[in-house]
């Protein structure tokens, strides 16, 4: 939902990355987006499109995201189930102590540049 | 023409918010100054409450408030007109949220050197401010009755980073099937920190409650 600020955010992380290693132009920023950390993809690369043609050293940069899957842990039965098909409730003995293992991450992996 | 480089980054995009965010947190605690950050969806009633606890607070502190909105300043006129603190308001430029930086340019332009309680209402919306740190001392949510008490199930991130919870407009829950027990049971599960108030803020009811634990928490920040 907040797409646009986090843009924001990313390039002005990259961007120091990228004056730090004395880069001219970044050509690829690659980042890792757990299936249920509230931003949409689809947004995320329209907004990035826009965004980065007012910079000098992202004007030309990719984004590349890696899906995480979302997996969370059910306490009572201490088995994993998929988060998105059966969200609090585990699918192996009913019970809703559960908690998210994994599915919620918004990271910035790596860039590419020269 | 260069080799290709690849750099490996693996932190999170919220990182550097979080970091500039604690570090003014510190600044503020170091100078006296409580700041609150005052979150809800729109219409919860979020600038009646304010109005309700500044005209009890403003005799005993020096209260300063920064609206923030996608646009227009109607809220920062209202609170100046009704209550006499100071108010600046701050537009997202579209964003909807504020994040730490921003919050630090706001509060340049808001503490004179005489401000000790600082006032954030952010940008009504139960989503993207809970992601986003402020840097404020603590953080209050309004959820009000109209909405249902269901909301602490579907915005759990928002409930979880919330220090207090006031249910407002506590008048009307004769008119909605609005469980106050289920409410604070659905609250405990996403954060079992929180305190909740259930207020009325157009007559006041509970404000009382809220405005004696501000008091409380402005003490322990000033240590």
């Amino acid at each position: 939902m907040h797409e646009l600020g986090v843009v924001f955010h990313i390039i002005d992380d990259v961007t120091a990355v990228g004056r730090e290693n004395n880069l001219t132009g970044i050509s690829s920023v690659t980042l890792q987006l757990g299936k249920v950390s509230t931003v949409i993809p689809e947004y995320l690369t329209d907004c990035w499109n826009w965004a980065v043609k007012k910079t000098d050293l992202l004007k030309e940069a990719e984004l590349i995201i890696e899906p995480i899957e979302a997996i969370s842990f059910c306490e009572d039965c201490k088995t994993s189930f998929d988060t998105i098909e059966n969200g609090k409730t585990c699918p192996n003995c009913g019970s809703t102590h559960t908690f998210l293992q994994q599915g919620n991450e918004f990271m910035i992996k790596e860039i590419s540049g020269s | 023409m260069d080799a290709v480089k690849v750099i490996e980054i693996k932190k999170s995009v919220y990182e550097s918010n979080d970091r500039e965010a604690d570090r003014l947190r510190e600044e503020l605690r170091s100078k006296g100054i409580f700041l609150l950050n005052l979150m809800s969806s729109p219409g919860s009633g979020k600038t009646t409450t304010l109005k309700a606890t500044i005209n009890r607070m403003k005799y005993t502190h020096n209260i300063g408030v920064m609206e923030a909105d996608i646009d227009s300043d109607v809220d920062a006129i209202a609170i100046a007109k009704e209550t006499g603190v100071k108010s600046i308001q701050l537009h997202t430029g579209g964003m909807c949220h504020l994040d730490a930086g921003m919050t630090r340019q706001g509060l340049d332009e808001l503490i004179d050197g005489k401000v000790d309680f600082a006032i954030l209402e952010n940008v009504g919306n139960l989503v993207c401010p809970a992601e986003f740190d402020t840097g404020a001392t603590k953080n209050a949510m309004i959820l009000s009755v109209p909405e249902g008490d269901d909301k602490p199930l579907k915005y759990p991130l928002m409930f979880s980073i919330c220090d207090v919870v006031l249910i407002n407009k506590i008048d009307v829950m004769p008119y909605f099937d609005f469980d106050l027990e289920k409410c604070k049971e659905n609250i405990k599960l996403r954060n079992p920190q929180a305190k909740v108030i259930p207020i009325c803020a157009k007559t006041g009811e509970g404000v009382d409650e809220f405005v004696k634990w501000l008091e409380e928490e402005i003490r322990i920040n000033k240590g």
